[in-house]
């Protein structure tokens, strides 16, 4: 990105960057306290990891409706849509392009904050993972009273396993988002980003039309 | 400065010096006169028993008593003739079967009382029953005093059949202790509400000793402390056995083998019923009142109160856990001895064979509907696996069931080989058949199975076997209930139990290990990702 001058545009709102951090305090916080009350280790004792679980675990419900509102209402939800343009290009150049040194094929510009392969990945989060993840830590929460929804169909086998399969593959995501936030024009672009709002992105960069949705 | 501190020690020393006034004037023969005088006999009935004529007689004996008792208390004989305590027999099991400790139920402590009465009926509230011939229909022959005196001198015989020792006194041989023969007026005059003594006499003494049976029913019930016994407790509630333990007619409530204390669990708070003895009587089903109760209260549907309320068993007095009955006969220089462990209790005698006690018992835990199977000399065994000569009921799939806390006594108990069948031997008595006179199990065996009319086929073997208690006294405070990781965890607990799944414990191999390998993958990934990021560029710099 040297051969380009570089702007600052104000890319997260307040409220996008304060759900964006409260609801990685959370995600932690709730991986600790779960993996603690699956066995994984002890640090708060099971009795306080369950409380603090659950307790956490609400907290995020209510951010979660609070976000999805806030999508909606500002439009914002657009930024989600998923698209196969230049997706194979995204992929390829962090398969090898970043390597070599090569331009980012998509920049980030305020109408369009997401790459591709971005879009993809934070859908299918906001989409599938996170929503089965809160109905089965719900559903887990709620075990004594399925008799009295009519859910005693419910296995809590089931709704455990799936509940740690998620709970696997959000940290999986973690591990792989965070390691993703070291590949901006320098290690902590992305993250002082998330931080202050501001971007630096090339000062000629135009978001391309199919990348740009009416709001 | 000096002057105040001058002063606390002033303030000190007088404080110190009252404190010790107090304590000297405590013992002060004017002031324990002063309170005899003002302090009479607390009286919580309406009638002093010591006033009645009718115990004013010189009574010779226990059914002479029984006999004035009952001319006030015209209905009492009925009544009490309708209760295990008279009948030693399941009220709600068929007749024929005989289920009780008085029909043909075996345990896997002395196995059985027919032909060894005279012992093991020390502890019937009755008098004389040492043999087929006693008289059930006999009024005079209940023992009022055992459940209702309250002088505590008030003693029945270890061997004698129920009755106390005939004066002078005897000394019994089996612990060296002399009976003294009862001043019948006193006991008789004394007489009140059942307390924790009069209960203990026999309950905390089952299976011949203290503690030998229950683990959590021993003499350190007489006067626990609040961390033995939250109810029962000098320092907490107080609560006497018949606090719980009401009683309608004589007829005392409880857990009967297969008849449950309650069959619905319901409050007294929801419904008054008072002769319904649970838990939830008195504490309803969501007992637990801090916001992290809210949870422990979802698990009232699953566990019984005493599960997480009753962390260990025998914690003052150790309790006997297995008792190997094919090691008895041992002689040393040709004569039965006793060989004692720790706690002073007997690990081996020749007379019983080896035995183990515990201290502090971890319970075992079942489903349990508040009724125990148990099985009789009759039930035909299977030899090739620990014979559960009584066993909890209930399962998952019940609901009334709740995993409840057990004492397992487990042992080595004589069977008939060929007619696969736990055996009565004639253990007690002054004939050479009886085995501890003999130290023949055939012999012992033929004697004690043809007394109880039953088939024999000459030939003794010895199976293991194991009997439940369901632990339900000794309820800790709360600081000091099952902490959740004690369930919840790897081996914990419910370790056996594998019938549903239990956060903390469970978890399924497959979505674990594949888990564990994306994230690990996608750790490695990144890695080597970052790695040839830096390698890849450096070298471009180069």
């Amino acid at each position: 990105m040297s051969g380009h001058n570089m702007k600052k545009i104000y890319l997260y709102s307040r409220f996008e960057r304060f759900w964006h951090w409260t609801q990685s305090i959370l995600i932690m916080l709730l991986m600790i306290t779960g993996l603690e009350v699956h066995g994984v280790f002890t640090l708060f004792g099971f009795e306080k990891a369950v409380d603090l679980h659950n307790t956490l675990g609400i907290s995020w419900l209510v951010l979660f409706v609070f976000i999805i509102f806030w999508l909606l209402t500002t439009g914002e939800w657009k930024q989600y849509i998923p698209t196969s343009k230049k997706l194979f290009d995204v992929a390829m150049y962090y398969a090898s392009g970043i390597f070599k040194g090569e331009e980012h094929p998509v920049h980030k510009s305020k109408d369009a904050k997401h790459n591709p392969l971005q879009r993809l990945v934070y859908l299918g989060l906001s989409a599938i993972l996170l929503p089965l993840q809160m109905v089965t830590g719900l559903l887990y929460w709620t075990y004594n009273d399925w008799a009295a929804y009519g859910l005693d169909f419910l296995s809590l086998n089931v709704v455990a396993n799936v509940h740690m399969a998620c709970a696997y593959a959000l940290l999986a995501f973690l591990v792989v988002h965070i390691y993703m936030t070291t590949t901006g024009h320098n290690i902590t672009a992305h993250i002082a980003a998330m931080f202050s709002g501001w971007e630096e992105v090339p000062e000629d960069y135009k978001a391309e039309e199919w990348e740009v949705h009416e709001k | 400065m000096r002057l105040m501190r001058n002063s606390v020690l002033l303030l000190l020393a007088v404080v110190f010096l009252g404190a010790s006034a107090f304590a000297a004037g405590d013992t002060a023969p004017g002031r324990e006169m002063a309170r005899q005088a003002t302090k009479g006999k607390e009286l919580w009935i309406t009638a002093d028993h010591s006033k009645f004529d009718a115990l004013k007689q010189p009574f010779k004996s226990g059914p002479e008593v029984t006999k004035a008792c009952l001319t006030c208390h015209t209905e009492a004989g009925h009544q009490f003739h309708k209760t295990i305590h008279w009948t030693w027999l399941d009220p709600k099991a068929e007749k024929e079967l005989k289920v009780g400790k008085g029909g043909l139920v075996v345990n896997n402590f002395c196995i059985n009382i027919q032909s060894n009465e005279p012992r093991c009926t020390s502890c019937h509230a009755g008098y004389g029953w040492k043999n087929k011939d006693f008289d059930f229909s006999s009024q005079e022959k209940i023992d009022c005093l055992v459940c209702h005196e309250q002088t505590g001198t008030y003693k029945k015989f270890p061997a004698g059949a129920g009755n106390p020792a005939p004066p002078p006194g005897k000394k019994f041989k089996g612990n060296g202790k002399f009976y003294a023969a009862p001043e019948w007026n006193k006991v008789a005059q004394s007489v009140g509400r059942p307390t924790r003594k009069n209960c203990g006499t026999c309950h905390f003494y089952g299976g011949g000793g203290d503690g030998v049976k229950h683990g959590d029913l021993d003499s350190s019930m007489l006067k626990p402390a609040k961390t033995l016994d939250v109810h029962m407790g000098m320092d907490g509630q107080n609560f006497a056995c018949t606090r719980c333990h009401s009683t309608v007619k004589h007829d005392i409530a409880g857990r009967i083998y297969s008849t449950p204390a309650a069959t619905e669990r319901k409050s007294l708070l929801e419904d008054d019923l008072g002769s319904k003895i649970m838990c939830e009587s008195c504490h309803s089903a969501r007992p637990h009142k801090s916001e992290l109760g809210m949870k422990l209260n979802d698990h009232t549907d699953k566990l019984a109160c005493q599960s997480c309320h009753i962390p260990t068993f025998a914690r003052e007095l150790p309790t006997k856990m297995w008792w190997d009955w094919s090691a008895a006969g041992k002689k040393k220089d040709g004569k039965p001895y006793v060989e004692k462990g720790e706690w002073g209790k007997p690990v081996y005698m020749t007379k019983k064979g080896d035995m183990r006690w515990e201290k502090n018992v971890v319970p075992e835990y079942y489903w349990f509907n508040g009724t125990i199977d148990t099985i009789t000399a009759q039930t035909t065994i299977d030899p090739t696996k620990p014979v559960q000569v009584s066993k909890a009921v209930g399962s998952i799939e019940d609901k009334n069931s709740r995993i409840m806390p057990f004492k397992v006594h487990r042992g080595m108990t004589p069977y008939d080989k060929v007619n696969k069948n736990i055996v009565i031997p004639h253990l007690f008595g002054k004939d050479k058949d009886a085995y501890w006179k003999g130290y023949n199990w055939e012999n012992a065996v033929a004697y004690g199975m043809k007394y109880a009319g039953l088939p024999f086929s000459g030939e003794v073997g010895f199976v293991e076997t194991e009997y439940v208690y369901p632990t339900t006294h000794m309820v800790a405070p709360k600081e000091n209930a099952v902490a959740c990781e004690e369930c919840h965890s790897k081996q914990g607990r419910l370790d056996k139990m594998t019938c549903f799944y239990m956060p903390g414990r469970d978890a399924s191999a497959i979505v674990d290990a594949g888990g564990w390998f994306v994230v690990l993958a996608s750790v490695v990934g990144v890695i080597l990702h970052a790695l040839g990021r830096i390698f890849i560029k450096g070298r471009k710099e180069d």
